[in-house]
């Protein structure tokens, strides 16, 4: 069924758009002279820049369009992905992280490995990173082209070849900075495009507080509009999840393994001008991630509140019986925008589609070229060999990208497997990283079989419950959970089993010379970075603010 | 090179002054598709906001260079 029609001025916002993110890679080729220009955006960006960058890399359509959904399904509780699930995370990898990661010169993340353990874990890291970011990829792609084709009836090839070949030119041509700019268009085509649903939605319907009235007098036994208050028992609240599962699987596995690990969004803070502006980019960044809400949330909150109001007309839909989750955005954009706003709904929407598979692609031709290529294929390449592959590379990712596409769409529920992906990597990843940077003694052993044991493990118990060999309350704890509940829990045993292996094989296999790890380790380093300025300019003064507002959040919605 | 800001500026300048110009449009051309709150006119402010804030940034960046 066809949600949205598109009119004349809707088709020309659409293409103004496509010819912009077009001329803006073919503006920035001349720019774009040596592998650092390509790989690292000539590392010259200002905190604002790649601050935005960094929030953008992560900010997708697919996420815009999931958590509306998710807040649909789930209640509030969903806000806790944009809360406690990643501030604290992003305010740790800002103050603590970054000076490592900044300093070493590493162009990614499995660069930091190599110099910290050995080649042999970074490429192991690689390989697991660059299969992700294509799946990823793919997975953007072919959920783009399901939205467009539900909602819009366009042709699924048709979708995807277009968007595909527009972000390999941009990306292809230009690199990180291509990649860069599109996203930070993206950021406020998102807020322009988007916001404006939860004005109106509020204005139809009186208040906020008019919102979660109408929903706490439909849902009385379980509650969908509180953040803490219901999570000490998870049959009070929407995802069946206890305040631990959130604390310690969201907040603290699943949210430090993505946000301080993840090179997709850690790439755009290396293209920072110096290690003050590197530091302060997801400071900055925690700023807008916590805004996010007021998009997302409260959208999926006016769904519901709609959905339960028979003279409201507003029902999201359906696929063979089940509900379409996904279906709450684009429905409220046909309920609230007239012709031309609709266009810029849906190009915040593409440009979000598209911002995703072209932060995967530029992050998979980087670790491609660096940790696999270099590495290992060819360990003498020149600067300008290098540059040839990550355009070559870039074009080869996007190709591969589709290939996935295909696949995924021969999948009903493929749309489950994103965060799974993500415990089966960025949780082990993060008590690797965790341990290597803050324990000296850990040695490159330690580190590769920690890693294999918790990406197999995570890997293994996400196939146990699949395929029913054991049941998932022996994962959660618990009889009642949610399948989100379930990716939670998963990721701190995944976690928990990569840093126990990691701990017990470094303790009988050769460490590494302390005189090697000067730069690399917590406690090895001289640390006097921004001593000289005031305390009120300095990361850690912001990163309090942005703490204090965390806070405060939490307990205006508790 | 031109810095990121006047991009962004320019193309919110562009499409803001699209869907206010398209707003006022069918202000006096009524279009048979209603939408909920379409009597408040929607298109024709978020537009304006747009245009002005794109206009703004576009301005402040047309000749500045990074």
């Amino acid at each position: 069924m066809q949600a949205i029609g598109l009119s004349f001025i809707d088709w020309v916002i659409i293409c103004v758009y496509f010819a912009f993110v077009l001329g803006i890679g073919w503006y920035l080729k001349r720019f774009t002279k040596n592998q650092e220009d390509f790989f690292l955006a000539g590392r010259k960006n200002s905190t604002w820049v790649a601050g935005l960058a960094f929030l953008s890399a992560n900010l997708g359509a697919l996420e815009l369009l999931g958590m509306t959904g998710n807040t649909f399904k789930y209640g509030m509780y969903v806000a806790h992905f944009y809360w406690i699930g990643a501030i604290p995370a992003m305010l740790f990898l800002g103050i603590y992280m970054m000076p490592f990661y900044y300093s070493s010169k590493i162009n990614s993340v499995p660069g930091y490995l190599k110099l910290r353990f050995d080649e042999k874990t970074r490429v192991l890291n690689g390989v697991a990173f660059a299969l992700m970011t294509l799946l990823v990829s793919g997975i953007n792609l072919y959920a783009m082209a399901l939205v467009l084709h539900t909602f819009l009836g366009w042709n699924w090839d048709v979708s995807m070849w277009a968007s595909a070949l527009t972000v390999a030119v941009y990306v292809g041509l230009s690199g990180l900075m291509s990649a860069i700019f599109t996203e930070i268009i993206q950021f406020f085509l998102i807020w322009f495009g988007l916001f404006l649903i939860s004005i109106l939605g509020i204005i139809e319907i009186g208040s906020l507080q008019e919102i979660f009235a109408r929903i706490n007098e439909y849902s009385q036994q379980i509650s969908f509009t509180t953040l803490w208050a219901t999570s000490s028992d998870p049959t009070q609240n929407g995802m069946f999840i206890h305040w631990g599962g959130i604390v310690i699987g969201l907040g603290f596995v699943l949210s430090f393994g993505y946000w301080t690990t993840d090179f997709l969004v850690i790439q755009r803070a290396f293209s920072a001008k110096d290690l003050r502006s590197a530091r302060m980019t997801p400071i900055l960044a925690s700023f807008f991630k916590m805004a996010l809400p007021f998009i997302v949330i409260v959208a999926g909150l006016i769904a519901i509140a709609l959905s339960n109001d028979p003279k409201s007309g507003f029902t999201l839909l359906h696929d063979g019986g089940q509900i379409n989750y996904d279906s709450a955005l684009p429905l409220l954009i046909a309920r609230y925008y007239p012709s031309g706003l609709v266009g810029l709904g849906v190009t915040a929407l593409l440009a979000g589609f598209m911002a995703g598979q072209a932060g995967n692609v530029s992050a998979f031709n980087t670790v491609w070229t660096y940790d696999i290529y270099k590495a290992v294929l060819n360990k003498k390449a020149s600067d300008s060999h290098l540059l040839w592959m990550g355009r070559v590379s870039t074009l080869v990712g996007v190709a591969l990208s589709l290939v996935t596409a295909y696949w995924a769409k021969s999948f009903p529920s493929i749309m489950d497997y994103m965060q799974a992906i993500f415990s089966w990597v960025n949780a082990p990843l993060f008590a690797t990283m965790l341990l290597g940077m803050f324990v000296w003694w850990i040695t490159p052993n330690g580190a590769f079989w920690g890693l294999v044991a918790g990406m197999l493990s995570s890997f293994t118990m996400y196939l146990a419950v699949k395929f029913s060999w054991f049941h998932e309350s022996i994962i959660t704890m618990s009889n009642v959970q949610s399948d989100m509940a379930a990716n939670f829990w998963r990721a701190w045993w995944a976690w928990l089993i990569c840093a126990v292996v990691t701990i017990v094989i470094s303790l009988f296999t050769k460490k590494r010379e302390k005189a090697e790890l000067v730069g690399l380790v917590k406690g090895l380093t001289k640390e006097n970075h921004d001593q000289a300025i005031p305390f009120m300019k300095r990361p850690e003064f912001v990163a309090i603010i942005s703490l204090i507002v965390l806070i405060i959040l939490n307990l205006l919605f508790w | 090179m031109k810095p990121i800001w006047y991009f962004v500026g320019l193309i919110l300048l562009v499409i803001g002054a699209l869907i206010l110009l398209n707003g006022i449009y069918l202000l006096f051309n009524p279009s048979q598709r209603t939408t909920v709150l379409s009597e408040i006119h929607p298109d024709i402010w978020w537009g304006a906001i747009m245009a002005v804030f794109g206009g703004f940034m576009y301005y402040k960046t047309r000749k500045e260079t990074v």
